[in-house]
């Protein structure tokens, strides 16, 4: 029984380790790929580097602890990675699409909740600041989010409805020089450490997804109140409340966008949101086959590593594919963003994809793992419950279907 | 005062390294390179005495096939302002030998009007260790190997190196020109942002063919690799359940007392 478990163990350090190290140089990856530009490869080969060194030995610790990692979000900043997207001349990094799903793939290969944390950021916040607000707005609220000293986040979801964000219910009342917002929104990812909010809500419930508007809420306005942090199944670096405004003061100034105009800034925002939250499934899936794979060379059963067993490698082809799959699906949306082309259908593709991939994969990697899989010895126990999120929220992989199912009769349609 | 950093393209240091069948070296087909890890600890070395407005420009450059403008972009990456790549097919590893390294580099430094050569004190595929002594020899600069860290004075014109050594630590001073190479504890090399990844797009790499700058003659291997192979596999270790039968051991088996 001893050795038995000193054996596992033994297994645990070098497969752990071989997982924790599986650096870029020992094996061949999509970095290889010789259609890929020169500075997406040497784009994805910093973030790789920074994820496993920065990031890979703590995800545990952050999970377990249930921590925000501030200093790695600080340092994220630092390299550019907190507003990819955003122009130079708003303190972004000023790069495309395809960068920005190369490094959220990267950087949640490593830590999922640095992922989302990271895509808040990036596509909720900075994509709709830098897309419909104005100068003033974008120097006041951007430039300190894109370049990583403070952090933004997105409130569309409310307790009573989430696919259904045309029924935003959170008010906004006209007084002259400013709104009083009043309502609640639930799920709101970064709500315990962001500075500046975007926020929808109707000034006219009568008109319908017609009366949303968006705001640019500062988080320390009178009125404002964070929720308790919710206790998650997965991405438990991450915060995640129900904030509440209570007459809450926005200036007129802070209007994103011209009013009556928040559902169309939402479905905008999300489009270019279901990019980054691909990426991060995608990386849950990658560093689910990565744990696998390693693992079944080096696990013995009947004599011999469970690699060389058909119903081994039939689980890692499964795997393998899905990750391609789900990968060019996500190159495609974004090549598709940074050539100006409409995206929508494919952006909802790659999102459906690749979070049913991450479920898929994360859920494989347990059982090839078997009983190691199960503890917290191993990571594949986190991947398995950092994925579930993927294909719930930025759409639901319901709403998902509805997107590519319209987008496919309008195709058809003369 | 303009720096000059020679920086290598090397297997990376997660390989795991194999010997061609043949036995005439290691098999770099298909394997992932990386830029040596001193040379990178040499680039940040110099980018920070640029912040210090030490340095007014760095040039990095690198020997190898085209694929070594790779490292060179990273050095870019890193904050370098320009690069030269010098075009051999010759074997990075094994053909190009150090003293040809070291000529090659004094043609560039004088070409370059260099003040300072920081380089890395060994490369971790032929981890001869020899390019920088080499190279201020050449050039009749006094060298500071091994530098865990470096100071300069005032007037810039000097300065104070701390060197790892097998006694300890050794305190040395020059005056540039001078060549220092770095070791492990230098510094820690920063990560390239990604705004300056693409900025080093735009950054000049020039290219030269070896032969332009020495004799071809000169470019040729002194030694020759009669034979490359692996160390001997490593036996397992045994328990032993007593000190006696540790001396035994140590006595009879392993002959070392």
């Amino acid at each position: 029984m001893l050795a038995l478990a000193q054996r596992s163990k033994t297994l645990v350090n070098s497969a752990r380790s071989a997982a924790v190290a599986s650096k870029a140089g020992a094996q061949r990856t999509y970095l290889d790929w010789p259609l890929l530009k020169e500075e997406h490869v040497m784009i994805g080969q910093t973030c790789r580097n920074f994820a496993e060194t920065e990031l890979m030995p703590i995800a545990a610790k952050i999970d377990r602890e249930h921590f925000f990692p501030a200093e790695q979000v600080r340092k994220l900043g630092e390299l550019g990675m907190m507003g990819i997207q955003v122009p130079g001349e708003w303190g972004g990094a000023d790069l495309d699409a395809m960068s920005y799903a190369i490094a959220m793939e990267e950087i949640s290969r490593a830590c999922a909740s640095t992922g989302v944390i990271m895509s808040a950021n990036n596509s909720l916040y900075c994509a709709p600041v830098e897309k419909f607000g104005n100068d003033e707005q974008k120097e006041k609220f951007l430039k300190p989010i894109a370049s990583g000293q403070q952090i933004g986040c997105f409130m569309l979801s409310e307790p009573g409805n989430g696919s259904d964000a045309g029924a935003a219910s959170t008010t906004a009342t006209d007084k002259g020089d400013h709104f009083l917002l009043n309502g609640a929104k639930a799920w709101i990812t970064n709500a315990h450490e962001a500075s500046y909010a975007v926020v929808f809500a109707t000034t006219d419930k009568s008109l319908k997804h017609k009366g949303i508007s968006a705001f640019i809420v500062d988080m320390k306005a009178p009125g404002v109140s964070v929720g308790k942090k919710e206790d998650k199944l997965g991405i438990r670096g991450s915060s995640t409340a129900t904030v509440t405004f209570e007459d809450a003061v926005v200036p007129k100034n802070q209007l994103l966008g011209a009013p009556g105009h928040g559902f169309k800034i939402a479905m905008n925002t999300l489009d270019g949101g279901r990019i980054g939250v691909a990426g991060q499934a995608l990386g849950i899936a990658q560093a689910s086959l990565d744990v696998a794979a390693k693992y079944a060379q080096e696990r013995k059963s009947f004599n011999k590593p469970i690699a060389s067993l058909y119903a081994i490698q039939e689980k890692l082809a499964k795997m393998s594919m899905k990750i391609d799959a789900s990968r060019l699906l996500i190159w495609k949306a974004a090549m598709l963003k940074d050539a100006g082309k409409p995206f929508t259908k494919d952006a909802a593709q790659a999102k459906l994809f690749a979070s049913e991939a991450a479920t898929f994969c994360a859920h494989q990697a347990i059982q090839v793992l078997g009983g190691m899989g199960y503890v917290n010895d191993m990571p594949a126990e986190r991947f398995y419950r950092d994925a579930r999120i993927t294909e719930i929220y930025e759409g639901t992989s319901e709403i998902q279907h509805l997107v590519i199912g319209g987008n496919v009769i309008k195709e058809y349609s003369s | 005062m303009k720096v000059l950093v020679p920086i290598k393209r090397v297997i990376d240091y997660a390989v795991k390294v194999r010997v061609l069948p043949d036995k005439s070296g290691v098999d770099l087909n298909n394997v992932k390179m990386s830029l040596n890890p001193f040379c990178e600890i040499a680039i940040e070395e110099a980018v920070r005495l640029k912040e210090k407005k030490i340095a007014t420009e760095l040039v990095a450059v690198s020997i190898g096939p085209k694929a070594a403008q790779d490292s060179i972009r990273t050095a870019l990456a890193m904050g370098v302002d320009k690069g030269i790549h010098i075009e051999t097919n010759l074997r990075t590893d094994q053909e190009l030998q150090p003293l040809a390294v070291a000529k090659l580099l004094k043609e560039v430094a004088k070409r370059e009007d260099a003040k300072l050569v920081v380089l890395g004190k060994q490369s971790i595929d032929s981890d001869n260790g020899q390019v920088g002594q080499m190279l201020a020899s050449l050039l009749d600069w006094p060298q500071v190997t091994f530098a865990s860290k470096v100071t300069f004075a005032d007037d810039k014109q000097s300065l104070t190196v701390d060197r790892e050594t097998d006694k300890g630590s050794e305190v040395v001073q020059v005056t540039v020109p001078a060549v220092v190479t770095a070791d492990l504890r230098l510094n820690e090399p920063r990560y390239a942002s990604l705004p300056n990844i693409m900025k080093a797009k735009k950054k000049p790499i020039e290219t030269l063919a070896a032969d332009s700058l020495i004799d071809a003659k000169d470019l040729q291997p002194r030694n020759t690799v009669l034979k490359v192979e692996e160390p001997a596999a490593r036996k397992a270790g045994e328990i032993v359940d007593s000190v006696d039968s540790l001396i035994n051991s140590l006595k009879n088996k392993a002959k070392v007392i």
